[in-house]
């Protein structure tokens, strides 16, 4: 399988089948959702970053005409203390649920407290000042060096250290260490001509997604509960809340409406079981949306972190060894991606001597979540500044450095497992080959940069159905939630096996009880497992199709082909019909033809991106400016090319805003002061030049048509890339993200 | 959000009644672009509205190069920038009214308001101030009195405007021979920001275009209000256009400069940069003279 072919449908750039609603404005969002009776939900958060939590007094708000019910913490069932497997991660359930309306204590600014159902939202808003939360106010803890101080004030106070398989003695604010080691470390370093080492810190970054949280929950007096709500999982929507609320799966159904934007930060439920408690306790229809500020503040961002790589080389540019350092900031319950950030640290390159320790560190900010490729772009933003470094003392080009020590397949990682097929070489080539690349650049304080970035992707079960309609058209019915133009990729898919084209698929998006389980949108899955399952259930139609037309002919299913959209047969007959006209003789050869698939492939293939750019940087206000961006990845095969190079953009964008200026700024109570789009800044068109993606396809043997996935890994190098582009600008290198105005003058000297 | 009554108001005289019956508890509306935001997001509750948005009085936009521009205090900057006459002859006007909001904004946002708001980071009150408008204030009692810009905000968010007090108009005079205007700000995004820093410059060149007649400087963002550097100006007052002439007057500015540290920036970055955007702003109104 999987090797370079021409394909009719794979590869093309169909419009796609969800284009004309969301560019018209139709497309039902999970705000727009509305049914008769309904009421409105709002949260009460917590003022403090840290306090326990006395007493909650919710009588005046109960007694308010317009409401109709107040919950808390005490609403919820008893929950085991136990993890519960949410597709991209695990989470413990208790801290799942008292991350959804706090228990003892709250746990940052913003924690949920309390809700009300009311008749309109004004009420609702208006009501939560009628409740009544006695805090005593306990000293915060914000930045991971300082919450793994052993004097630091304890977020929980029961929590030990995870230390390699064995609980600490003392209570701390780590949650876990961990460690990765290959080879001899100490003799690595001994071989090299040059070593480098530096210390980096990153600020807390959140997805940015334009669509706040939402959603609409029906409790049936049957006992079943019905939930409206964008989301990138509606399965992990249905585990979580009947984890949260004790509910059976079976009694939970969840529908998915069209999402605006996710990138890992729509997986985790906050106001989706409130939602359902209202509802619970009204026997009414209760819709709860999210403001911009309870979406930064309340929400899971990506964390912050301190992170130090050390690197020695050869003076002909052969790493001999590596050593990272990786302390990630959970938020307030552990569980940070610093597991993926050891995973993605070195895996670009052949390391044999390496170490790895990784710190889960819990601080008085929002739980963490995932965020395209989480942990990779803080652990890249080290190492490939590092490489930089090194490939500067030593002369030798950043590009060549790369291909030098690219992994080979079956190269044993830093990490453990052996290295997978990845066209890291070709990656790297295809920049190099681009015009970028030699094109001069003149100008004073102007700099090109380059950096890699690797992601893993992920695999994970996947359900589709196929129904074979009598115009010879297909009906596609999935569970993976469309962010970025997935339904086209997984069509394409399934109209490639069956010979006939994109447009004659209508894909579905469908809710829990109408499609077997899907796992979420995430971990740049979902054109791979889903657009898997779309092709094995293609093959089964294919299949069905054949033995139709055996019984039409009267002759073996096995001197019945299949090529090119037709099916014919020789053996003793000529005959020959297209799927469109098969399709249509369904009803006197046994009637209507389902086909279905599942998959839960175990080769996702990895993901690997080099990006190229050129800043200028004005030295009298520190303000970064990119000039030129290019980013070249290997997609394995490339389904809808359009998707893949807007998945390239999209992430080098958000990979450029996180290295200029997005961070939660936090003031010395912890409270964050930029809870805005005004004051958080993600870059906006103007602030960006076109950003060339280049498509490498190096087919993923896990695949049958080689698909890799696509969406995470162009965030990772861009934050690198461009602190090398600043250091050939001006001179300084850059160890601290964002690179805003401000840090870049204090590095400069400036102020 | 709380209810609130909304009242379209048809005379001056109506809209000044109307405002002072609910003091503090009512606002005017032009554009709305600041204060409807701040209602719905619970920053401001009011009991009423007065909508100033159809009154004559506060649309008003004349410019003659004798008495200069009379500029209504709802007319919005898209209106204003249109018109190429103000354009030329107020270019640090336009360079403000130009860089607020995006273009839909631009189709609302006053002037007025944006001076009514006293955000210490306006950006239409720095080029507001070194052209030396006046705004003419309407009173509950029928009474009209004068206030140069740079005395009418008080503090962030306040102002000299009594109860019943509408600002109406500003008066900006005619801009003398030889003189340009220029203004700029630093955010750390290309649009759609807050200034870290605003400053603004006019000056008025000899007729050899060679030294510096008279200047005046003003600088948005670090201070309670936006700040006329009085002293600065005036150190430029008949020298040679030099660097080092610029650089004095950039020191100076940063002298008086008091800016706090928060999100948008600390108080060290905005010293420093006054230093370098009160040298920008000169540096491009000498430039407008010469290129005139």
């Amino acid at each position: 399988m999987a090797e370079k072919k021409d394909y009719k449908v794979v590869g093309t750039r169909p419009i796609r089948h969800d284009g004309v609603d969301k560019v018209t404005g139709r497309a039902l969002y999970g705000a727009d959702f509305y049914a008769v009776g309904l009421l409105h939900g709002r949260v009460l958060r917590s003022p403090h970053a840290h306090a326990r939590i006395k007493s909650i007094d919710t009588s005046r708000a109960e007694a308010h005409p317009g409401v109709r019910a107040v919950v808390t913490a005490k609403d919820f069932p008893d929950v085991e203390d136990k993890i519960a497997d949410l597709g991209e991660g695990a989470a413990n359930v208790k801290d799942l649920q008292d991350n959804v309306l706090a228990g003892d204590k709250v746990l940052y600014k913003g924690h949920q407290v309390a809700a009300v159902a009311a008749i309109d939202p004004h009420t609702a808003e208006e009501a939560l000042e009628l409740i009544d939360v006695e805090y005593e106010v306990l000293p915060p803890v914000i930045s991971v060096l300082d919450a793994m101080k052993e004097d630091a004030p304890l977020l929980h106070e029961n929590m030990r250290t995870d230390e390699m398989g064995e609980k600490s003695e003392n209570p701390s604010n780590i949650a876990s260490h961990f460690q990765h080691k290959q080879g001899d470390l100490e003799k690595g370093f001994a071989e090299a001509d040059v070593v480098v080492e530096r210390e980096y810190t990153t600020e807390t970054v959140h997805q940015g997604y334009i669509e706040p949280h939402n959603a609409t929950a029906l409790y049936n007096p049957d006992g079943h509960l019905t939930i409206w709500c964008s989301t990138q999982g509606a399965f992990a929507v249905r585990e979580q809340v009947a984890e949260i609320l004790e509910l059976p799966v079976s009694k939970i159904k969840v529908v998915p409406m069209e999402i605006g934007g996710g990138f890992g930060g729509k997986i985790n439920v906050y106001i989706k079981p409130i939602a359902a408690m209202l509802s619970m306790k009204t026997g009414k229809p209760v819709k709860v949306l999210m403001s911009r500020a309870d979406v930064f503040e309340g929400t899971g961002p990506t964390p912050g972190s301190y992170v130090r790589v050390k690197m020695g080389a050869t003076n002909d540019g052969h790493i001999t060894a590596a050593e990272a350092y990786l302390a990630f900031e959970a938020g307030a319950y552990a569980g940070s991606p610093v597991g993926a950030a050891a995973f993605c640290v070195f895996s670009p390159y052949k390391v044999e001597n390496g170490q790895v320790d990784g710190y889960d560190v819990v601080v008085n900010k929002p739980k963490t979540a995932a965020y395209r490729a989480p942990g990779a772009t803080n652990a890249a933003f080290a190492a490939e500044t590092v490489i930089d470094e090194i490939c500067e003392k030593i002369g030798m080009d950043p590009l060549e450095f790369r291909i030098l020590n690219s992994a080979k397949e079956g190269d044993i990682r830093v990490d453990g497992p052996p290295a997978p097929r990845v066209g890291f070489v070709e990656t790297v080539e295809a920049a190099k080959d681009h015009p970028h690349y030699s094109a001069p650049l003149e100008g004073e304080n102007r700099g090109r940069g380059v950096a890699s970035g690797y992601w893993p992707n992920f695999g994970m079960k996947s359900s589709v159905v196929i129904n074979v309609t009598a115009d010879g058209t297909i009906s596609l019915v999935e569970g993976s939630t469309d962010i970025g133009g997935t339904r086209a990729a997984i069509a394409m898919q399934a109209a490639e096996v069956l010979g006939i084209p994109a447009e004659s698929v209508t894909p579905t998006v469908a809710d829990t009880d109408s499609v077997g389980y899907t796992a979420v949108t995430g971990g740049s899955r979902t054109a791979f497992a889903t657009g898997y399952a779309a092709y094995e259930a293609a093959q089964d139609v294919k299949q069905q199709m054949i033995e139709r037309a055996a019984k039409l002919w009267e002759v073996d299913t096995d001197a019945v082909q299949f090529a090119d959209g037709v099916f014919s047969t020789v053996n003793g007959k000529e005959e020959e019909i297209d799927f469109k006209g098969l399709a249509a003789r369904l009803d006197e050869t046994g009637g209507p033809v389902v086909g279905r698939g599942t998959a839960d492939p175990n080769q996702p293939g990895p993901s690997i991106g080099v990006h190229v750019v050129d800043v200028e940087v004005d030295p009298e206000t520190g303000k970064i400016d990119i000039l030129r961006y290019t980013a070249t990845q290997d997609a394995g095969k490339a389904v809808h090319p359009s998707y893949v190079e807007g998945q390239i953009q999209g992430g080098a964008v958000q990979g450029i805003g996180w290295a200029l200026n997005e961070e939660y700024i936090y003031n010395e109570k912890g409270e964050m002061t930029n809870a805005s789009f005004l004051d958080y800044r993600i870059p906006t068109c103007l602030d960006l030049p076109m950003i060339d993606a280049v498509i490498v396809e190096v087919p993923n043997p896990g695949h049958p048509y080689g698909v890799r996935g696509v969406g995470e890994t162009p965030i990772i190098a861009p934050p690198a890339a461009i602190a090398n582009a600043v250091y050939r600008a001006v001179g300084v290198r850059m160890k601290e993200l964002p690179m805003s105005p401000g840090r870049v003058l204090k590095t400069l000297g400036k102020i | 959000m709380r209810a609130f009554e909304y009242v379209p108001a048809k005379t001056v005289a109506e809209a000044t009644s109307l405002l002072a019956e609910k003091g503090d508890q009512a606002k005017p509306l032009a554009g709305g672009t600041d204060l409807i935001v701040m209602v719905r997001e619970n920053r401001r509750q009011l009991e009423r509205m007065v909508d100033i948005k159809d009154l004559p009085e506060t649309n008003v936009l004349s410019y003659s190069p004798d008495t200069g521009l009379d500029l209504g205090a709802a007319v919005p900057c898209h209106k204003i920038y249109a018109d190429d006459a103000i354009s030329a002859a107020y270019p640090g006007l336009i360079d403000a009214a130009k860089i607020i909001g995006g273009t839909a904004i631009q189709g609302r946002a006053s002037v007025g308001g944006n001076l009514c708001n006293a955000s210490p980071a306006a950006d239409t009150i720095p080029p507001l101030i070194v052209l030396g408008a006046i705004c003419v204030i309407a009173g509950a009692d029928g009474s009209t009195r004068e206030v140069p810009v740079e005395e009418f905000c008080t503090a962030p968010g306040q102002t000299v405007l009594e109860r019943g007090e509408l600002l109406v108009s500003f008066k900006v005079p005619a801009p003398p021979q030889n003189s340009s205007s220029f203004y700029l700000r630093f955010i750390p995004r290309n649009e759609m920001d807050i200034a870290v820093v605003g400053a603004g410059a006019s000056v008025v060149l000899d007729d050899a275009k060679t030294s510096i007649v008279s200047a005046r400087i003003s600088l948005a963002a670090v201070a309670p209000t936006p700040l006329l550097a009085e002293e600065a100006g005036a150190s430029l007052a008949g020298k040679e256009i030099s660097d080092d002439a610029i650089n004095a007057a950039a020191e100076a500015a940063q002298a008086i400069a008091r800016p706090i540290s928060d999100m948008r920036g600390t108080a060290e970055q905005r010293t420093h940069l006054v230093g370098v955007l009160t040298r920008r702003a000169l540096n491009g109104a000498i430039q407008r003279v010469k290129e005139a």
